[in-house]
C-alpha cells in the first residue's frame, strides 16, 4: 500500500484513447478534465518508490512466452500467405478470440471502466455501440470478405474496379486509421508502464513497446500476431472475470446492492443512474445519434479487424469466428460495467487511491484510466495489481502488433505490389517490403508516441472510427452489394469520406476549440458520421450512375462473376497446405 | 473458376433462389439490429426519462440498463441465429449446387 500512497498524485496516466472517450460527446465533464486537458509534465520519480516486482515478473513471463511463439511462428512463415494471413489456417474459435483481442484494447478495458467510474450508466452507451457493429460485420461483410480478398480489404473494394486508384484511396484510409490508432496506443503504453513502474521513463517504455512489436511482426508475421492476440485475450478475459467476481463477492452477489452502494459512494449520487450524456454535459440528441453511428459502422471498417477474416480456413470459419468474437466482447463489456461500478464502491473515497480527498473523492492519482487498476489492488493487493498491469500492457502490445501489420499490408500489398509494381512483384519482394514497412511503422509509432506525449489527443477515437465508418465501411458494402458502383464512384466517394471526416473533426469542438484554442467551434458536433456517411453514399451513387464510360460498363458487367465468388467461395483463396 | 461452371451456377434457378433467401435473412437480421440499436440511441436522444425511470419502486436500477444489456444480448442471439441457419440449411444447399455445376 505504501507504494501507492507515495506515488506522486500528479503522475500522468491519461491513456490517450481514454481521454478521447471522456472528452467525447461534445462535453468534457469537469471530472474528466484532468484526463483530457493538456497533461502536466511527468513528475520526477520519488527515490523511495519500490520496484513493482509482481508487475515486472509477470510482464517478463508474458514477453518470454510471446517471443517463444514468435520463434515458432517464424520457423513456419515461408510464403506471403503465411506472413499476411497466417497460412489461412486459423479456426473459427481461434479467430473469434483474436478479433475479440484486437477489439478489447486497453482503451476498452481501462477506458470504459473509467467512463463508468466517472459517469455510471453513460458508459453502457459506449459498450452497446461498440458491440452492435459485430452482427453487421457477420451479416454483410465477414464471409464475402473472406471469399473475395487475399490480404487486405482493398482487395475486396477493388475486386472488379481499377486497381490503382481504388487501392490508393483504400490504403490512405487504412493508414490514417492505423497511424492515429497507433499514436493512441503508444502514448497509452508509455504512460501505463511509466506509471506502474516509475523507474522506467516514458520514452524507454515506448521504445520497449516498439522493439517488441517489431520483433513479433517482422519475424512471426500474422501467425505470431494472431497467437499473441489469442493469449492476451484469454488473459484479459480471465483477469476481468476475476475482478468482476471479486466485486460481486464483496457485494454478496447482489447487483442491486452493488448499484445502491455505488450511488451512496459517488458524489453525484443517483445521477450516475440517469446519465444519458456525461454527467455535467447538456443533452444533445444529434450528437448522441452521430456517436451511435460512428461506433457501430466504424467497427465494421477497421482495417486491422477486417484483415483477420483472411486468416481463417474458409468463409464458414470466418462466419463462426464472428459469433465467438461477439460473445467474448459482449461478455467482456458486461464485466467492465461491473468493474466500473465496483471501482466507485471500492476505489472512490479511499485515501490510498484518491489524489486529494478535500478536492474530489473521485479524481485518482494517475488520472482517468486508473479505476480498474486500483480496483485490482483493492481486491487482491500488490499481486493482483501486478497481474492486471501486466495484462493491460500485454493488451497494448498485442493491439499495436495487429495495427502495425495492417498498416504494413496496406503499404506493401496495396501500394507497392499492386499500385507501383502493378501486380508484378514477386512474393519474396512483397514480403520483404512488408517487413521493411513493419520496421518503418514501428519506428514511426515510437517517434510519434514520444512527440505526442504531452499533446491533447482527445480526438483519436472520433478520428479513427469516423474515417472507418465514413470511408472503409460504405465503399466495402457498395462494392460487394451494388452492381452499379464504378471506379469513379468508389474513389470520389472514398475521398469524400476521408476529407469530409477530417475537415469536420478539425472544425469541431474537440480540435478547433480545445486543441487549437480557436474559440467556438464552426461545426458544433464531435462526431461527423451522421453528416458524412450519407453524403458519401449519395456522392458514390451519383458519380457512379453518371459514369457512362466503357470501362464503367465493364466494371458493372464484372459484378456477376464477383457475386458468385462472394456468395459461394468458388475461386476463393484456399488454406495453405502444411 | 471456369467460365462454364460460373455460367451453369448462374443459370441454376436453385442458386438464385438460395442466394435470395440467404441475403434476405442477412438483411432482415441487419435491420433488426439497426432497429434495436437505433431504438436505444433515439431513446437516449429524445426519451431519456424513459431510460432513467427505475425498474421498480425502491430499486436504484434504471430501466435503461435493462434496455442496454438487452440490446447486447439480442445482438449475440441474432448472430447465433444467422450462424445456425447458414450451417444447417444454406451450406449443404450451396455445396449441392456447386457439386452439380462442376460435374
Amino acid at each position: 500500500m505504501s507504494r501507492l500512497s507515495t506515488k506522486s498524485g500528479r503522475s500522468l496516466f491519461a491513456l490517450a484513447t481514454t481521454s478521447a472517450l471522456l472528452a467525447a460527446h461534445g462535453a468534457l465533464a469537469q471530472t474528466a478534465a484532468p484526463a483530457a486537458a493538456a497533461p502536466p509534465p511527468m513528475p520526477a520519480v520519488p527515490a523511495e518508490v519500490p520496484l513493482n516486482v509482481h508487475a515486472i515478473v509477470m510482464f517478463v513471463i508474458f514477453v518470454a512466452i510471446t517471443l517463444g511463439i514468435t520463434y515458432w511462428a517464424a520457423m513456419r512463415t515461408k510464403t506471403a500467405t503465411d506472413f499476411y494471413a497466417a497460412g489461412r489456417g486459423i479456426t473459427g474459435l481461434q479467430n473469434g478470440m483474436a478479433i475479440a483481442g484486437d477489439y478489447m484494447s486497453a482503451a476498452s478495458f481501462l477506458g470504459i471502466a473509467g467512463l463508468v467510474y466517472m459517469n455510471g450508466f453513460y458508459g453502457l452507451i459506449y459498450s452497446v455501440g461498440w458491440l452492435v457493429g459485430w452482427p453487421i460485420i457477420l451479416f454483410l461483410i465477414a464471409e464475402r470478405l473472406r471469399n473475395l480478398g487475399k490480404y487486405t480489404f482493398a482487395d475486396v473494394a477493388s475486386f472488379r474496379l481499377q486497381q490503382g486508384p481504388v487501392r490508393t484511396m483504400a490504403a490512405i484510409g487504412s493508414l490514417i486509421v492505423v497511424i492515429w490508432y497507433l499514436i493512441g496506443q503508444a502514448v497509452g503504453a508509455g504512460q501505463l508502464l511509466h506509471t506502474l513502474v516509475p523507474q522506467i521513463s516514458y520514452k524507454v517504455s515506448i521504445v520497449i513497446v516498439g522493439a517488441l512489436i517489431i520483433t513479433y511482426v517482422t519475424f512471426g508475421g500474422m501467425k505470431a500476431t494472431t497467437w499473441v492476440q489469442i493469449i492476451k485475450a484469454a488473459l484479459l478475459l480471465g483477469g476481468a472475470t476475476l475482478m468482476a467476481l471479486g466485486v460481486l463477492m464483496h457485494e454478496g452477489f447482489s447487483l442491486e446492492k452493488l448499484f445502491a452502494d455505488a450511488v451512496a459512494a459517488h458524489p453525484k449520487g443517483d445521477l450516475i443512474m440517469q446519465s444519458v450524456v456525461p454527467i455535467g454535459a447538456k443533452a444533445n440528441p444529434i450528437e448522441s445519434i452521430s456517436l451511435g453511428m460512428t461506433l457501430m459502422f466504424g467497427t465494421a471498417g477497421l482495417p486491422h479487424i477486417l484483415m483477420r477474416f483472411f486468416t481463417t480456413t474458409d468463409a464458414k470459419a470466418a462466419r463462426k469466428s464472428v459469433l465467438y468474437g461477439t460473445i467474448f466482447i459482449g461478455y467482456f463489456y458486461c464485466l467492465t460495467f461491473i468493474i466500473g461500478f465496483g471501482a466507485i464502491v471500492l476505489v472512490a473515497n479511499n485515501p490510498d487511491y484518491v489524489a486529494d480527498l478535500s478536492k474530489s473523492v473521485l479524481a485518482l492519482k494517475g488520472g482517468g484510466s486508473m479505476p480498474a487498476v486500483y480496483l485490482s489492488h483493492a481486491l487482491g493487493g500488490d499481486f493482483f495489481l501486478g497481474f492486471i498491469a501486466a495484462v493491460a500492457f500485454a493488451t497494448i502490445l498485442a493491439v499495436v502488433s495487429g495495427l502495425t501489420l495492417a498498416g504494413a499490408s496496406a503499404l506493401s500489398h496495396d501500394i507497392y505490389a499492386n499500385v507501383i509494381k502493378k501486380g508484378k512483384a514477386t512474393e519474396a519482394q512483397e514480403v520483404f517490403v512488408s517487413r521493411a514497412c513493419v520496421i518503418g511503422l514501428g519506428i514511426i509509432a515510437v517517434l510519434l508516441g514520444i512527440a505526442f506525449e504531452k499533446q491533447n489527443v482527445a480526438y483519436i477515437v472520433a478520428l479513427t472510427f469516423s474515417i472507418a465508418a465514413c470511408t472503409n465501411f460504405p465503399i466495402l458494402v457498395l462494392s460487394v452489394f451494388w452492381k452499379g458502383l464504378t471506379t469513379r464512384g468508389a474513389v470520389i466517394g472514398g475521398y469524400t469520406g476521408i476529407i469530409g471526416s477530417i475537415t469536420l473533426l478539425i472544425l469541431g469542438p474537440t480540435v478547433w476549440t480545445k486543441v487549437m484554442g480557436m474559440g467556438p467551434a464552426i461545426f458544433p458536433f464531435d462526431f461527423p458520421t451522421l453528416f458524412v456517411l450519407p453524403t458519401v453514399l449519395v456522392v458514390s451513387y451519383l458519380v457512379s450512375v453518371t459514369d457512362k464510360s466503357a470501362q464503367a460498363d465493364a466494371e458493372r458487367a464484372a459484378f456477376d462473376a464477383q457475386e458468385i465468388r462472394s456468395e459461394t467461395g468458388l475461386g476463393a483463396e484456399m488454406a495453405a497446405e502444411h | 473458376m471456369s467460365l462454364d461452371t460460373a455460367k451453369r451456377i448462374l443459370n441454376n434457378p436453385a442458386y438464385r433462389q438460395l442466394i435470395h433467401r440467404r441475403d434476405s435473412l442477412a438483411w432482415i437480421l441487419s435491420i433488426c439490429v439497426l432497429v434495436l440499436y437505433f431504438g436505444f440511441v433515439l431513446m437516449v436522444a429524445f426519451l431519456p426519462e424513459v431510460l432513467t425511470a427505475k425498474i421498480s419502486e425502491g430499486s436504484v436500477i434504471p430501466f435503461g440498463m435493462l434496455v442496454g444489456f438487452g440490446v447486447i444480448v439480442a445482438s449475440i442471439i441474432l448472430t447465433g441465429i444467422y450462424v445456425r441457419r447458414c450451417n444447417s440449411t444454406f451450406d449443404p444447399m450451396i455445396e449441392a449446387i456447386m457439386k452439380d455445376a462442376s460435374k
